[in-house]
């Protein structure tokens, strides 16, 4: 097919005004969002964020099965939902679903939508190079715990670079209907097109942290739109229908954030300012492979019904360091549950929870850890929680985790028989054993920028 | 007069590995100094007692009206390591709601 040229965003808000907007926070985020952002309204850009810190590891896991998958298998076949609206080149898609095989994910597109052209950016898997890093004299050691990677080195089972803004903007420029990455960053969706159209350069530190801030707020869709917010939540309009996000970008940095008309949910200030500090570390060091975004900058007006305006932000040089993501091997772990009723629900929970330690250690099994919670007591808020006298039910939850799957798996078979060997009124073992899980735990470490070089394939 | 955090901010809470943060804002600009003066790191730290084992940082956002609240090894190791129900810290915004803060004015 012929591509019509790259004028997404002339339709209603002119040339200076694009529509970014998110249809997917996670992984496992609402399949309608995204259609319906393209549905029920004019957008330019749709971004979907698929990745979340250990997703990568599960996906290894599937291409070490499966060479031809380690990608986000939601993908293909929502671009396939949606590739009728997207074969005008109106409404372009940027996401991060190729996790560590992005070309078979761009393969797969093409297989469900084969009018589409699509542009992969390649360059974040460094699963190859640890030794090679290392051999280079990088420490790599945890950015949290500030241990060697060589603690880790041979459970290793995946490792990439946060790659940023521009190699997207890169593969936007071919003028491809999709464009897929690996291991990019959250906030990048969002900036690139800004990039692309905006023609911002590589040193526009105020534009690129302006634009990695309207990433940050659309990044986990409708957060930022009613979803999980706290203020006046009973009076959100129609949560079931709710909005995803859409940033309206102008050229100079400043941005609306919106949602169609139609649609449930609410953007106003409040809810904004929840999603600008969820997950936030030191607000004026907020690290990209872009830019440093400093969030004591923003100014936030609201302009009108779910229309609020960010102004004012400001940013500073880029790290001379890219984050990698690294995930290991480390441990196996278990939770089960069993509920007792009242009377004393509480009282013969704990009791349980006594019964099943004292027989794992007459088992001769020792675990790293071993934790209990009581749901409907104090498994959210802890100590905090406001006692309850006598509630009518309590669920019983016991973790374990160790190195030992042989140990855990024993574990899971100590709940059930306190049915009939245990406290009265003991129910909730429906299910069965619970499941036996691999840890797959998070690393994060720096190298030099200069390491990751990224390129684009198109493929149609 | 003295009154629950939840009557003058709203929170929300999330997780970076083993570190879980808190943005707590006020729902009126005038009451911002007041969680200046209260929202002590030291505070917030006694109020989770055994929950948070590592240090808590504060975080100043005059312009949002909001501080970020940094509360360090409190997720049970975190993500996937950790054996808690909320292992991302997403109740514990609202747990803080429940603190008892001093507005600084006389009651009626």
């Amino acid at each position: 097919m012929t591509l019509a040229p790259d004028t997404s965003g002339a339709a209603a808000g002119g040339d200076s005004v694009i529509r970014i907007a998110n249809g997917q926070g996670f992984w496992g985020d609402w399949l309608e969002a995204p259609v319906r952002l393209i549905e029920q309204g004019p957008i330019d850009y749709l971004c979907l964020d698929y990745l979340a810190e250990i997703t990568m590891s599960i996906l290894q896991k599937q291409k070490q099965v499966d060479p031809a998958l380690g990608y986000a298998r939601d993908f293909p076949p929502l671009i396939g939902r949606i590739a009728k609206r997207m074969l005008d080149g109106k409404v372009r898609v940027i996401a991060n679903a190729g996790g560590v095989n992005p070309v078979a994910c761009a393969e797969a597109v093409r297989k469900a939508a084969p009018g589409l052209k699509v542009a992969v950016v390649l360059g974040d898997d460094v699963f190859g190079r640890i030794d090679e890093f290392v051999a280079k004299g990088y420490k790599m050691a945890d950015m949290d715990t500030g241990e060697p990677v060589a603690t880790i080195r041979n459970r290793i089972q995946s490792a990439n670079a946060y790659i940023g803004a521009f190699p997207l903007a890169e593969a936007l420029a071919t003028g491809a209907n999709v464009v897929i990455a690996g291991r990019s960053t959250d906030t990048a969706l969002a900036l690139a097109p800004m990039v692309h159209r905006f023609g911002w350069s590589a040193t526009d530190w105020d534009k690129l942290a302006a634009g990695t801030i309207a990433g940050h707020i659309i990044e986990c869709g409708a957060q930022c739109t009613g979803g999980n917010c706290q203020v006046d939540w009973q009076n959100i309009p129609d949560m079931t229908n709710i909005g995803y996000p859409i940033v309206e970008a102008e050229p100079d940095g400043t941005f609306v954030v919106t949602k169609h008309p139609s649609t449930g949910g609410r953007v106003h200030s409040d809810v904004v300012k929840e999603q600008l500090l969820y997950e936030l570390g030191d607000p004026k060091n907020y690290i990209t492979p872009d830019c440093v975004a400093d969030f004591t900058s923003i100014h936030l007006d609201d302009i009108g019904p779910d229309r609020v305006r960010v102004s004012g932000i400001r940013g500073r040089k880029r790290p001379a360091t890219l984050k990698l993501s690294i995930s290991y091997e480390n441990g196996w772990k278990s939770t089960g549950t069993l509920v007792y009723s009242w009377p004393q629900a509480l009282e013969k929970a704990r009791a349980a929870d006594k019964i099943v330690r004292g027989r794992l250690a007459g088992l001769g099994l020792y675990f790293d850890e071993i934790y209990t919670e009581f749901f409907g007591v104090n498994a959210c808020h802890g100590p905090v929680a406001q006692a309850c006298p006598d509630p009518p039910e309590v669920q019983v939850r016991i973790g374990v985790r160790g190195a030992d799957r042989k140990a855990v798996d024993r574990f899971t078979r100590e709940l059930i028989p306190l049915v009939l060997n245990g406290p009265p009124g003991a129910t909730g073992f429906g299910d069965g054993r619970p499941p036996v899980r691999e840890i797959v735990a998070y690393w994060s470490a720096l190298v030099p920028q200069e390491e990751i070089r990224t390129s684009v394939e198109v493929l149609g | 007069m003295k009154v629950p955090l939840s009557k003058i901010a709203h929170a929300r809470s999330g997780d970076k590995g083993d570190t879980c943060n808190i943005g707590v804002i006020a729902y009126d600009a005038s009451h911002y100094p007041v969680l200046v003066r209260e929202l002590t790191p030291e505070r917030v730290k006694s109020f989770f007692g055994g929950l948070v084992h590592g240090k808590v940082e504060r975080f100043e956002l005059p312009n949002l009206g909001a501080l970020n609240f940094l509360l360090h090894e409190a997720l049970g190791g975190g993500g996937t390591v950790s054996l808690r129900i909320d292992a991302q810290g997403k109740t514990f915004g609202a747990a803080l709601l429940r603190l008892e803060i001093d507005l600084g004015e006389r009651s009626q």
